[in-house]
């Protein structure tokens, strides 16, 4: 069995002299979860729709599984689970309609139709709701169905747009716990403006702005690039004389006083945690909270999006 | 099912179903009934001709038609791009064509199904006279055939625009063109510059004229070329407008 992969060269999208996506390439291969982020407005969604076939790419093109989405579409669509932005569906329909639909569009006939919405059926735990029209389910429901939907054929490919959007915390933990299951076997991309959720799910982020790819990275090594990574955060008495004594550290190279915390930044490649700890027993300060900071991802973002330095 | 087939069918299915959940498929049916039985019985005087046959029973389904069938087909499309639903449709593997021509079929089904509810009128005259069966049978494959052309130029316009007024009113306009191009309205137009063979060309396009001589018993193969051609075009744009705008 060859390797899945989902391998984008040189996508590029125009809206008139409006460029959506500009040369966007990479490849992505099984069991990775891919996560695309970016400021609203950045080509997300503009590229998970060339990758499913909706939109043709102004120039450039993809492979889904070697299936090209521009001269063989159908075939690469049939590779492909897709839960469009929002998760549309016919509002008339009774969820068990319409995903039988959806099974037979995608090839199953007569009786094997039924029983693969049958399975989503059930991996989504819609059965309370099966004879109900969608438009009268609550938005977590409605986002299942979506779900249910991408993975009825289960697909090789699974690319997702922004699938916990909208949802309570309850809910995005049961995507996301869905997402992580079926992750081993299957290539899945999912479009987010939710930093945290990369963080919960995705093990490679690229982030996207204004069309093109501006970091390509697993998300520890995103939050590594955080000026915070590695940094030690103490919440203590009489802050201005502890940062006088911290600042003196060999290991530090900064201290900054925000808010009543006291926040020690590594000089290259120094490890403090250890140093301030120390520090702290031997002048016995009163501190309420010590703590290793891991990096801050909204930082992080802010800087590459935006080119800002907080 | 061949691999072409099943999947025209299957969106034929959802669509057909999908009429049947909402009112749009129970409005349509008893307007397109009361309306039709009120022309025939009151504005054609039925009873007063004296004659057992169905012509004026026919001779308004043009206009009725002209309302109607742009009122049930602007949302074909419009509604699929409002709520989204397009991008799902046309991610699954089903091909442009397919979804069209499934949609389109949907539809005409329908309004053939309102059609034969009309049968009632057929009883009527049966009973009251000895028509020519023939004749009405014609009346009626010609007047679902002229629907279908309503309905191919509908369906185009509602892939026009996201907004279901606009491809209502859109519709109208061009099916009332094709309605009365071969009348003195229209004629009048062109008839101070344009050369004989486009007046002749124009005159052609009209639904009124195939639908008469159709509706008259005569089934010409010309008229049902003519209104197959009418749909496929009209189909064809259908097709080709949603490629250029489904991103909108």
């Amino acid at each position: 069995m060859s390797e899945l992969r989902i391998e984008a060269r040189q996508l590029c999208k125009n809206y008139g002299s409006l460029v959506a996506v500009d040369q966007l390439s990479f490849e992505v291969g099984t069991g990775e979860v891919l996560g695309f982020l970016g400021p609203n407005g950045a080509g997300k969604s503009t590229t998970m729709k060339m990758l499913t076939g909706f939109l043709a790419p102004s120039s450039g093109t993809a492979l889904i599984n070697g299936h090209d989405i521009v001269t063989d579409s159908l075939a690469a669509r049939r590779c492909i689970g897709y839960l469009p932005e929002g998760a549309p569906s016919y509002g008339e329909m009774t969820v068990r309609a319409f995903l039988e639909f959806v099974a037979r569009a995608r090839g199953f006939a007569g009786k094997r139709a039924l029983n693969a919405a049958g399975a989503a059926i059930e991996r989504l735990n819609l059965q309370g709701v099966v004879e109900q029209p969608i438009e009268t389910l609550s938005k977590g429901f409605k986002r299942r169905v979506g779900l249910a939907q991408s993975i009825i054929h289960d697909p090789q490919v699974l690319i997702l747009d922004e699938p916990t959007d909208g949802l309570d915390p309850n809910q995005k933990h049961e995507v996301r716990h869905l997402i992580r299951d079926m992750a081993e076997e299957k290539i899945i991309v999912i479009s987010t403006h939710l930093l945290e959720e990369v963080h919960a799910v995705c093990n490679r982020a690229m982030i996207i702005a204004d069309g093109r790819l501006l970091v390509d990275d697993t998300p520890a090594g995103l939050i590594a690039r955080s000026r915070y990574h590695d940094a030690v955060t103490l919440v203590v008495e009489q802050p201005e004389r502890v940062a006088s004594v911290l600042s003196e550290l060999p290991q530090a190279r900064k201290v900054e006083l925000r808010e009543g915390e006291l926040t020690v930044f590594p000089a290259p490649g120094q490890r403090l945690f250890e140093v301030v700890s120390d520090t702290v027993r031997e002048n016995r300060w009163a501190v309420a909270e010590l703590r290793l900071e891991a990096g801050r991802l909204d930082e992080v973002f802010r800087q590459i999006t935006r080119g800002e330095v907080s | 099912m061949s691999n072409f087939t099943s999947p025209v069918s299957n969106v034929l299915r959802r669509e057909l179903a999908g009429y049947f959940a909402t009112p749009v498929a129970w409005v349509f049916i008893v307007i397109f009934l009361v309306m039709a039985a009120a022309f025939t019985f009151y504005i054609g005087a039925f009873y007063d001709r004296g004659i057992a046959d169905l012509d004026p029973f026919f001779t308004f389904h043009p206009w009725l038609y002209l309302f109607l069938v742009p009122a049930m087909a602007m949302r074909l499309w419009a509604e699929e791009r409002r709520s989204g639903t397009i991008e799902l449709l046309l991610t699954l593997p089903v091909t442009l064509w397919q979804a069209v021509l499934g949609k389109f079929l949907a539809a005409w089904l329908f309004v053939g199904l309102a059609l034969l509810l009309t049968f009632p009128v057929w009883l009527t005259v049966n009973y009251l006279g000895d028509p020519d069966n023939g004749v009405i049978a014609a009346g009626y494959i010609g007047s679902w055939l002229m629907a279908g052309g309503f309905l191919a130029i509908g369906c185009c316009m509602s892939a026009v625009t996201r907004n279901q007024v606009v491809a209502f009113i859109l519709s109208v306009v061009v099916c009332f063109g094709f309605l009365v191009s071969g009348l003195p309205m229209v004629m009048d137009l062109f008839s101070s510059w344009a050369p004989q063979p486009l007046l002749d060309a124009i005159a052609e396009f009209s639904f009124l004229a195939h639908f008469s001589t159709i509706s008259r018993g005569v089934i010409d193969l010309r008229d049902l070329v003519y209104f197959a051609l009418v749909m496929v075009v009209w189909l064809l744009a259908n097709t080709m407008v949603l490629e250029m705008k489904k991103a909108d």
